[in-house]
C-alpha cells in the first residue's frame, strides 16, 4: 500500500434530466482513493453507486466538481484526449452476459483493447498475449473460440475481468462484479480480484449492496444514500463503530446466521427511498430516520470528520 | 503466412460454423442449388434458351405445352420457356439491385437516426413516416413517373420505395442495443462511438434485416411486375416474370400455362430466397450455435474438452 493519491473525487454532481426536474444521481461526493487500495461503495438501488462509477470513467459527463486520474483533471478532456487515460482505467459489469458482445468469441472480446490500441506485434503476438490473460484470470484455453453465453455465468465474469485487465490497468471499477452469480463463484471471483490486486497493485471501487461482500475486500467503505455519501471510514472502524442511523440499518439488517438471533431485537428500516428528483434541502435520510428532529431538515449537513479518517454527515452524531 | 492462408481458404470456408450450420439441412442445399441454376440460365440465357424470346410466330400462337414448346406459346407465339429463361435476367436484377438500394440506404439512417437520435432522428423518421404513408407501388409508380421508363429506374424505383422499412427496423433494433453493456465496454477499451457503432451495434442488428431482405426480394420481383403491368417498368417487348404474368392472365381459362409458368418461376425464386435468407440468419446467430449443423468442429470441440478433464 502506498500513500499515492491515484483517484479523486471533489464535490462530484451528477444530475439527470427527469420528469420536469434534475435527478440528483450524484450530489456533491468527495473521496481519496490511495493507489493499491480498495474503496468499498454500498448503498441500496437507486442510490447512486453505479452512476458514481459510470461518472468516475467519463462514461457520463459531469455535472459539476472535478476527478483527478493520478493527479490530472479529466473532469473536462473530449473522447480523444481521454483514449490514453481509458486504457488505464477499467470497468467489470455487474452482468456478465450483458456486457459481453454476444456475436464475439471469447478471444476477440479479451483481444478487442489490444486491438484498439494495437498493442501487439503481429498476429502470433496477439495470441500469446490472450493466451496470457486467459491464464492470469483462470480461464482454460480451450475456450478461446466460444461464444459468452456457451459458458457458465463465473467463466463469463473472468471474460470481462480478462478484458478489463487487457490493457493492464491500475484503476478498476468493479460494478456488483458477484452479485448475479452465485455463492460458490461469488468467493472464487472475489480471491481472484484480490489476488490480482496483491499482483499487480490494482486499485478497486467496488460498488456492492452486499455488505459481507464489502468487509471483505475493501480497505475503506463509502455509504452512499440518495446520491450523498452520508459516512466514510476505515472497513474495520465502520463495522465496529457506525455512527450514521442509515448504516446502522444496513447492518442490522444483515442477517445473523444463528438461532440466537431471533432474540436480538433488530431495529429495520421503515418507509423507503425518497425521490431523487430536486430534493429538499436537508439529510436526505430524515423521512427515515428514527432520529430525525426538525433541525434535519431545511439545511443540507455536512460530512464531518469525528475520529481520524472516519467522516459522518448526522446531526446526531455531531 | 499469406501463402498459408491462401491455401486454407477453401478447407477453411468448408469448416466454418457459417457454411456448416447453413448448408446443414438438405432442404438448404436444394434451395442454394436451384437459386444457382436459376441464376446461371439468367447470366447465360442466349445459351440455353431454345427459341429468340422475342420473335413473333403468328402461325403457333397459344400452343399449349408441345415437343417444340415445353411451355407453350403466348399470344404473339413467343416460345413461353425461352421468354422466362430471358425473364430471370430482369427479374433477378430488379430483385437483387432493389433489395441492395433499399436494405444500404434504409440501415445506414436507421443506424445514424438510433445512434445520433435528436432532431436527426425525429427528421430522418419523419420522412419515413411520410414515405411509409404512401403505399409502396404508388411511390415506385410516382417516382418512376419522374426518372422515366428503363431497368436501372426501376430498380431504384423499387428501391427507394423500400427504404422505410429498413429504416425504421434497424433504428428499433439499434435502440435496444445501443445501451447495452457491451457497447460501454466498447467504450471503455478506447473504442470510438464510430467503431462502436460499427463493430457492436450494426452485427447485432443484422439479423432482423437479413430476414426482410429475403422477404423483400420477393416484393421488388412482385413490383416490377405490377409497374411493368401498368406501364412504368421494362417496355416490352422485352420478357420480365411479372409482365409475362400480367400479359398470360387474358388466357388463364384457355391456357394457363403462359401465366402459370412464370407465376411458378417467381414462386420458386421467392422461396428459394426466404429459406437461404432465414438458413444465413440462423447461421449469423451465435446463439443457436451446436443446435443446428452439428458437424465435426464441435465434435472434435468436445473430444478436446473430454481429454482435458481425463
Amino acid at each position: 500500500m502506498e500513500d499515492k493519491i491515484l483517484v479523486e473525487a471533489r464535490n462530484l454532481k451528477k444530475y439527470f434530466k427527469a420528469g420536469g426536474g434534475q435527478l440528483h444521481a450524484v450530489d456533491g461526493v468527495n473521496f481519496k482513493i490511495r493507489k493499491g487500495t480498495t474503496l468499498g461503495v454500498v448503498g441500496e438501488s437507486g442510490c447512486g453507486k453505479s452512476t458514481l462509477g459510470r461518472v468516475l470513467l467519463r462514461l457520463y459527463d459531469v455535472t459539476d466538481g472535478q476527478i483527478l486520474y493520478d493527479g490530472t483533471d479529466i473532469t473536462t478532456m473530449n473522447a480523444k484526449e481521454l483514449k490514453p487515460i481509458r486504457a488505464r482505467m477499467q470497468m467489470i459489469f455487474q452482468d456478465p452476459s450483458g456486457s459481453l458482445d454476444p456475436r464475439k468469441s471469447v478471444k476477440e472480446l479479451i483481444g478487442e483493447p489490444l486491438k484498439i490500441y494495437k498493442a501487439y506485434n503481429g498476429i502470433d503476438d496477439y495470441d500469446a498475449k490472450i493466451a496470457e490473460i486467459m491464464k492470469t484470470v483462470g480461464l482454460n484455453e480451450m475456450y478461446a473460440d466460444s461464444f459468452s453465453h456457451e459458458l457458465d455465468g463465473g467463466r463469463r465474469q473472468r471474460i470481462g475481468i480478462g478484458r478489463a485487465l487487457a490493457m493492464n490497468p491500475e484503476f478498476i471499477i468493479c460494478d456488483e462484479p458477484v452479485s448475479a452469480l452465485d455463492v460458490s463463484i461469488q468467493a472464487q471471483i472475489l480471491n481472484l480480484l484480490m489476488d490480482l490486486q496483491d499482483e499487480k497493485g490494482l486499485t478497486y471501487v467496488f460498488i456492492t449492496h452486499d455488505l459481507s461482500v464489502v468487509k471483505h475486500i475493501s480497505h475503506e467503505i463509502m455509504v452512499m444514500y440518495l446520491g450523498q455519501c452520508v459516512e466514510y471510514a476505515r472497513t474495520a472502524d465502520l463495522f465496529a463503530n457506525p455512527l450514521h442511523p442509515y448504516t446502522q440499518g444496513l447492518l442490522n439488517a444483515v442477517p445473523i446466521p444463528s438461532l440466537k438471533a431471533k432474540k436480538l431485537s433488530t431495529q429495520v428500516m421503515r418507509g423507503e427511498l425518497t425521490s431523487p428528483i430536486d430534493p429538499a434541502p436537508g439529510c436526505r435520510f430524515a423521512a427515515r430516520c428514527p432520529y430525525a428532529t426538525e433541525k434535519c431538515r431545511g439545511k443540507d449537513i455536512a460530512l464531518t470528520e469525528v475520529e481520524p479518517g472516519h467522516f459522518v454527515s448526522c446531526r446526531k452524531v455531531l | 503466412m499469406m501463402e498459408k492462408n491462401k491455401k486454407s481458404v477453401l478447407s477453411r470456408l468448408r469448416s466454418s460454423r457459417i457454411f456448416r450450420v447453413m448448408f446443414g439441412r438438405k432442404l438448404i442445399v436444394v434451395c442454394s442449388v436451384m437459386l444457382v441454376v436459376m441464376f446461371l440460365l439468367a447470366i447465360f440465357a442466349p445459351l440455353a434458351a431454345p427459341y429468340d424470346p422475342n420473335k413473333d410466330d403468328l402461325y403457333n400462337v397459344l400452343k399449349g405445352s408441345t415437343a417444340e414448346h415445353l411451355l407453350g406459346t403466348d399470344s404473339n407465339g413467343r416460345d413461353v420457356l425461352s421468354r422466362i429463361i430471358y425473364g430471370g435476367r430482369i427479374s433477378f436484377t430488379v430483385g437483387v439491385v432493389a433489395v441492395v438500394i433499399s436494405s444500404v440506404i434504409g440501415m445506414a439512417l436507421g443506424l445514424i437516426s438510433g445512434v445520433i437520435g435528436g432532431a436527426v432522428d425525429t427528421v430522418i423518421m419523419r420522412v419515413m413516416d411520410a414515405m411509409m404513408a404512401v403505399p409502396m407501388l404508388i411511390l415506385a409508380l410516382f417516382l418512376g413517373a419522374i426518372l422515366g421508363q428503363g431497368l436501372g429506374n426501376v430498380c431504384l424505383a423499387i428501391g427507394i420505395s423500400m427504404v422505410p422499412g429498413y429504416a425504421r427496423i434497424t433504428r428499433g433494433q439499434v435502440l435496444t442495443v445501443r445501451n447495452a453493456d457491451y457497447v460501454t465496454a466498447g467504450t471503455l477499451c478506447g473504442g470510438s462511438w464510430v467503431r462502436n457503432t460499427i463493430v457492436h451495434v450494426f452485427p447485432n442488428c443484422l439479423s432482423a434485416n437479413i430476414v426482410t431482405m429475403t422477404s423483400s426480394l420477393g416484393g421488388a420481383i412482385l413490383a416490377e411486375a405490377n409497374l411493368s403491368f401498368l406501364g412504368m417498368g421494362i417496355s416490352p417487348p422485352t420478357a420480365s416474370w411479372g409482365a409475362m404474368v400480367s400479359g398470360g392472365y387474358k388466357y388463364l381459362s384457355t391456357q394457363p400455362i403462359i401465366a402459370i409458368a412464370p407465376g411458378v418461376a417467381i414462386i420458386i425464386v421467392v422461396l428459394c430466397f426466404n429459406m437461404v435468407g432465414d438458413a444465413l440468419r440462423d447461421a449469423l446467430d451465435p446463439k443457436l450455435r451446436g443446435t443446428l449443423g452439428k458437424g465435426r468442429k464441435r465434435e472434435k470441440q468436445s473430444r478436446k474438452g473430454r481429454d482435458h478433464y481425463a
